[in-house]
């Protein structure tokens, strides 16, 4: 046992490497990284072989993790809210399957979109696959969460989920450890049928899940994440969970609410704490960090039963994280404020690093495209998603991982020409190689830029499972090899680069141009580490 | 013993080191702590903010609320003003004063002086001077936590001995040319109060 000072992440991480981890399986995404990379960085995990090598994508990592708790070990799988969109199919599947080893699937949602183009709540994801949900308050419940998501997983030979927003995510705290478990040895499922989902399994199995979703209610009305705290003022209840409930407490200096308080950490919902609370109460407050899951819960479609008061009514706001001062507003307190910010405050946003190669593709581009109108630049999820921003303003979208190229096919359908796609390097082995493979298919006319830095840029420089790789997998896939063009995006080949980008935007066919310079930031990384020894002092 | 601390700047000037090292001195005593930061997107130049709250009490939330901050610290002039609306009515403002202008529209310099010297508590310095006179412009931010020394509930020397700590891999020059950075940052503080 000792006493470590972990974000939640990290706490997420050292708690999976405490109760017996034989694998990590995860692409990376804000506010989910650190999760992966502090097993990566950890040594007890390289001497105990404990797998922690980077997925190609979510679903692929999903479904990495299903196949080791298949064979009896424990495995965890971590993603940012929309990597779970990505895992969706074998997400909602392993409920079905039910897992062997210990299974849980990490989504850290990212409410008031800080680096996420939504804030979806996962816990809905949850709820939709039948699997129980975890949600933790502090750092020390997160590390705790793992080891008793890893049993309850074996117990009833279910996936769990462990819900985190960006705030738990990245936040610093105290957490108590405890002895290490061994891993599981391989073992594989008794019933050597539970993995065939054809329908005659599936039926069996999905109606199994359905028979442990009670008993899974019934673990959380007794769970210790699960806690009615009584209170002597009943005009009011109040349902909190997750990290809402730290901000609730920082309104009681004496941590004493005079309200009745269920806080809720587990789910299914503990429906006879809820009753109890719905029966001693006149109205009832529900505070949750993301969707109004649990208020339209009890709500219901006709809103008949107790006041239900939150997000859907108003007396939270519907959008955005929640805060100390929104709940103080929410129960009738006096709300704080400090001093007022200067009227000449400006926006620092965040913009491309200077010596970034994407500058250089960015400038070459817009001069290639000058002479026809905007919109046509299709573009996706990474740093180069900045371009929209001035001075360069060069792309038209950002939706999801690998739709630059599916967007760009599906606009030249429509007519558009020249029709362009950009996309980083990592982003197109996440999603972007079936999208080029349907273009190749129709010989849709195309250009697909693929921004080769070497790196997984935006989240802080993980391995890129394309470096090495991209010419090959362009081939493979079909893409005429003579319009399969490498360029360096610097500011003396210029000129050229205009001109290969223009040979390419004519062509009547699927054209990838690979600008390939290595990241400012990696190069600044691995120089430092290089020369550590003469390293330049810095706090 | 309560601090919330609000840390400002910019992406990769330094606000975390800042952080680990009052945090570090704060684990010495006992305290409790809650740090809160972002990730992601504010490295790439934009602004970074981070939630520092240490305390002989539990603490229970992992963000500090409007107005109640009892410092604001920033490496830079412009982010020191961004916070304000958590900063409590006696609470002091730590800043630097030399800009970090990577932004087209970056007011002018004397205005954002100017409200700083309208707050009722403050102390403004240029950081990067007086480490450019401790030995290195890099320890700029280790200047600024120098200048909030007499606010931070802990005496000076508990923050060298955390200096000492966080960079006992880095060799004794460094780790002198940090103390020195603190010295000077604290004498100006102390100069000022």
């Amino acid at each position: 046992m000792q006493k470590l000072l972990l974000l939640g992440d990290e706490a997420i991480a050292q708690g999976a490497l405490d109760a017996g981890l034989s694998g990590i399986y995860a692409y990376p995404g804000t506010p989910s990284t650190e999760i992966t990379e502090y097993i990566q960085n950890s040594k007890y995990a390289s001497d105990n072989n404990i797998h922690c090598t980077w997925s190609v994508n979510e679903k692929t990592a999903m479904e990495s993790a299903l196949g080791m708790s298949y064979a009896g070990k424990r495995a965890m799988v971590c993603m940012k809210h929309v990597g779970l969109n990505v895992a969706a199919d074998p997400f909602i599947n392993s409920a079905i399957t039910g897992a062997n080893g210990g299974l849980i699937v990490v989504a850290a949602d990212d409410p008031s979109m800080h680096s996420s183009q939504n804030e979806q709540d996962s816990r809905f994801f949850g709820k939709f696959a039948l699997v129980p949900i975890l949600e933790p308050v502090s750092q020390q419940e997160a590390y705790d969460m793992v080891r008793y998501g890893f049993d309850f997983s074996e117990r009833y030979g279910v996936p769990v989920l462990l819900r985190i927003t960006t705030r738990m995510a990245h936040s610093r705290s105290g957490v108590v450890t405890k002895d290490v478990r061994d891993q599981n040895k391989v073992h594989l499922p008794s019933d050597q049928t539970q993995f065939i989902l054809l329908p005659v399994n599936a039926k069996r199995r999905y109606r199994k899940l359905l028979k442990d979703h009670f008993l899974f209610a019934d673990e959380s009305e007794v769970s210790p994440f699960n806690k009615y705290i009584e209170g002597k003022d009943r005009s009011l209840g109040i349902i909190v969970c997750g990290i809402a409930y730290n901000y609730l407490m920082e309104n009681f200096p004496d941590r004493v609410v005079p309200f009745p308080v269920l806080k809720i950490g587990q789910y299914p919902m503990p429906r006879k704490m809820v009753e109890r609370l719905a029966d001693e109460c006149r109205e009832i407050l529900v505070a949750e960090d993301g969707y109004p899951l649990i208020e339209e819960l009890i709500k219901g479609y006709l809103g008949r039963g107790p006041k239900i008061k939150g997000r859907l009514d108003g007396t939270l706001p519907r959008d955005g994280e929640l805060n100390p001062n929104l709940l103080a507003v929410a129960l009738g307190l006096k709300d704080t404020n400090g001093f007022a910010v200067p009227d000449l405050m400006v926006g620092r946003p965040p913009s491309l690093c200077s010596g970034c190669p994407h500058i250089d593709t960015y400038n070459a581009l817009n001069e290639a495209l000058a002479a026809i109108p905007r919109g046509h630049i299709f573009s996706d999820i990474g740093c180069y998603t900045l371009g929209a921003l001035r001075p360069y303003e060069a792309i038209n979208s950002c939706v999801d991982m690998g739709a630059s190229v599916t967007m760009a096919k599906g606009a030249a359908d429509a007519g558009i020409l020249p029709s362009v796609a950009v996309i980083g390097d990592s982003t197109f082995t996440h999603s972007g190689m079936t999208g080029l493979l349907d273009a190749v298919v129709e010989k849709t006319p195309i250009t697909v830029i693929i921004l080769d830095n070497a790196t997984t840029a935006m989240t802080g420089g993980q391995d890129s499972a394309a470096t090495g790789r991209l010419e090959a997998i362009c081939k493979g896939i079909g893409v005429e090899e003579e319009h399969i063009r490498v360029l360096k995006p610097l500011k003396k080949n210029h000129e050229e680069n205009v001109r290969i980008i223009n040979e390419e935007l004519t062509f009547q066919g699927v054209s990838v141009i690979i600008p390939r310079r290595e990241c400012i930031v990696s190069i600044d990384k691995r120089m430092r580490e290089k020369f550590k020894k003469n390293q330049p002092a810095t706090a | 013993m309560k601090k919330d601390i609000i840390l400002a700047g910019v992406g990769g000037q330094g606000i975390i080191s800042i952080a680990s090292i009052i945090g570090f001195a704060a684990l010495e005593q006992g305290m409790h702590l809650k740090q809160s930061e972002i990730h992601g997107m504010s490295q790439r130049g934009g602004d970074v903010m981070s939630n520092l709250r240490i305390s002989h009490e539990e603490i229970a939330s992992d963000l500090i609320p409007f107005g109640k901050a009892d410092l604001i610290i920033s490496v830079e002039p412009l982010e020191s003003l961004r916070y304000l609306p958590y900063l409590s009515s006696g609470g002091w403002v730590i800043t630097n004063t030399k800009p970090f202008n990577n932004i087209p529209d970056y007011p002018e310099i004397e205005s954002v002086i100017k409200e700083i010297n309208r707050l009722p508590h403050h102390i403004a310095l240029d950081a990067d001077a007086l480490a450019k006179e401790a030995g290195s412009v890099k320890a700029s931010n280790t200047v600024i936590l120098g200048a909030s020394c007499p606010f931070l509930g802990m005496t000076f020397e508990m923050i060298e001995d955390a200096i000492r700590f966080i960079f006992r891999n880095k060799g004794d020059d460094i780790i002198n040319l940090n103390l020195k950075a603190l010295k000077s940052g604290c004498d100006v503080a102390q100069q000022k109060i």
